[in-house]
């Protein structure tokens, strides 16, 4: 049976867990180079971007994470997790930088909708991939994804924003598929 | 059906809790200017909680504490880019309404400020922004629950620098929790009664062993190894008030107690973050607070 990692340094790794054991895989909490090197596949999960990016510094796990995105192995990023895959992420001028992985050619804009009185649920929109169509999707604090480069497949779409995008083995969702029960997302991610 | 009629904002529930979600495995800290959130933001903090005073000032300078000034709150999100939270005082709904109208990320209302209403909490479902509150027992947990908050924290005794009380509290809400499950469906009714809780969530703990939101620590935090045993307690994330800018080097202590956190189930990672840290704030032993001195009496 294939292990699925989840990075454990913060964040909504339960739900992460409990969206994988509905599609019957098995999952681990990760926090070492040498455990996440183990794994079949590896999620970075929700949370707060700026908080994981400096445990991802702590731990001194950049490298393997790059290697793991490099393995071509399944790597799947939900919000804050979409956030540290890109290639930048981009707030206001008077933020701090939050240092990413640079393992999808995109740009991720922080907080891009608001404040958390901003955030929202709601079905992709029409035309998204078939093994996702009407998902819904719970967008918490969420940031948008921009300046796709040419390799990066758009497999769904919110308000004409591209909201879940692959890049070869990297899959990348600016919402929240491991909140709710449908496991959709998650089985596509792992039959990749 | 349109995509409007299908779009749920910040109201819904399910949104409050999600957020809370993300806070799991994280350290909410206690700041009272942007510079101090600069430091948390640094140290690793999943957000900040902006306040005029931390809560061991409170305690010794006495008089109401109230809603934090408006200035404060927006200067500090200015300044950092992870969740910005507020309290309000206990029932003081027109002080949620001007936090939710700002757009705050999270509302306390808390037994930290001065009680508003000695007998109504504030109704939370109506609001965008999400609410936590504290508890002492799952009675009072589930209480809150039901006018709507979506995260839980125990009480503990803030700005005590004592642990015992957020201790007691993850007992009593965990014991009452183990309970509850072992109860046949049929004594719920007037188990609910008894705890003054609805029924419909003491079923849920029943049928799921857990509350319906993540449940945070709160209230005498001051070391990481006080983290890591709240976490070990059950804890799903912690609050840290005064225990990070009431000692002696807030930035390693705010770091040293985001990585015990991180790591609450490995020794050694907690010894690693409990090197070089520097005196602790000052802690309070809970004999010399008298009954009216305790802020984890106040809330219905």
């Amino acid at each position: 049976m294939k292990t699925v990692g989840i990075l454990g340094i913060q964040g909504d790794v339960a739900a992460h867990a409990r969206a994988i054991a509905r599609v019957g895989a098995a999952s681990r909490r990760v926090l070492r180079g040498e455990e996440i090197a183990e794994c079949d596949a590896l999620i970075l999960p929700g949370g707060e971007s700026t908080t994981i990016s400096k445990g991802i510094t702590r731990l001194e796990l950049w490298e393997p994470l790059r290697a793991f995105a490099r393995s071509g192995r399944p790597l799947l990023g939900t919000c804050a997790g979409a956030i540290l895959l890109a290639r930048e992420a981009r707030a206001s001028d008077a933020h701090e930088r939050v240092e990413t992985l640079g393992v999808l050619s995109a740009v991720a804009v922080r907080n891009a909708y608001g404040t958390q009185v901003d955030s929202f649920a709601g079905i992709l929109d029409p035309g998204a991939a078939e093994a996702v169509a009407e998902f819904r999707g719970v967008f918490i604090r969420a940031p948008q994804l921009t300046e796709l480069g040419d390799s990066v497949e758009v497999l769904a779409r919110v308000d004409e924003q591209p909201v879940l995008v692959r890049e070869s083995n990297v899959w990348a969702a600016t919402f929240h598929p491991e909140l709710g029960d449908d496991p959709r997302v998650h089985a596509a991610f792992l039959s990749s | 059906m349109s995509q409007n009629e299908t779009r749920e904002g910040a109201q819904s529930y399910e949104i409050k809790v999600g957020l809370a979600e993300m806070m799991k495995g994280g350290v909410i800290m206690d700041v009272t200017n942007p510079e101090e959130a600069k430091i948390a933001e640094e140290s690793g903090a999943t957000a900040v909680m902006a306040l005029e005073r931390v809560p061991s000032d409170i305690r010794r300078d006495g008089g109401v504490a109230r809603m934090c000034s408006i200035a404060v709150i927006e200067g500090i999100r200015e300044t950092v880019s992870i969740p910005v939270m507020a309290k309000v005082r206990i029932g003081h709904f027109a002080e949620a309404q001007v936090l939710d109208a700002v757009g705050i990320d999270f509302i306390d209302e808390s037994e930290v400020l001065t009680p508003a209403d000695d007998t109504h909490h504030v109704e939370k479902h109506g609001f965008r922004a999400p609410f936590v509150c504290g508890c002492r027992n799952l009675g009072e947990a589930l209480r809150r629950i039901g006018e709507g908050a979506a995260m839980i924290r125990t009480k503990g005794e803030a700005g005590s620098g004592n642990i015992v009380e957020a201790v007691r509290h993850l007992r009593q809400v965990n014991g009452d929790i183990r309970a509850i499950q072992a109860l046949r469906d049929e004594e719920l009714y007037t188990t609910a009664k008894d705890l003054g809780a609805p029924v419909n969530l003491v079923q849920y703990v029943h049928a799921n062993g857990k509350l319906p939101v993540p449940n945070f620590a709160a209230g005498g935090i001051a070391t990481p190894a006080d983290a890591a045993l709240c976490m070990q307690l059950g804890a799903e994330a912690v609050f840290v008030g005064s225990g990070i800018f009431k000692s002696e080097d807030p930035e390693a202590r705010a770091r040293a107690v985001v990585h015990a956190t991180t790591h609450w189930n490995e020794p050694d990672e907690i010894l690693a973050a409990s090197r070089g840290l520097g005196e602790a704030m000052e802690g309070i032993e809970m004999e010399t607070l008298s009954e009216s001195e305790k802020l984890s009496n106040r809330g219905w």
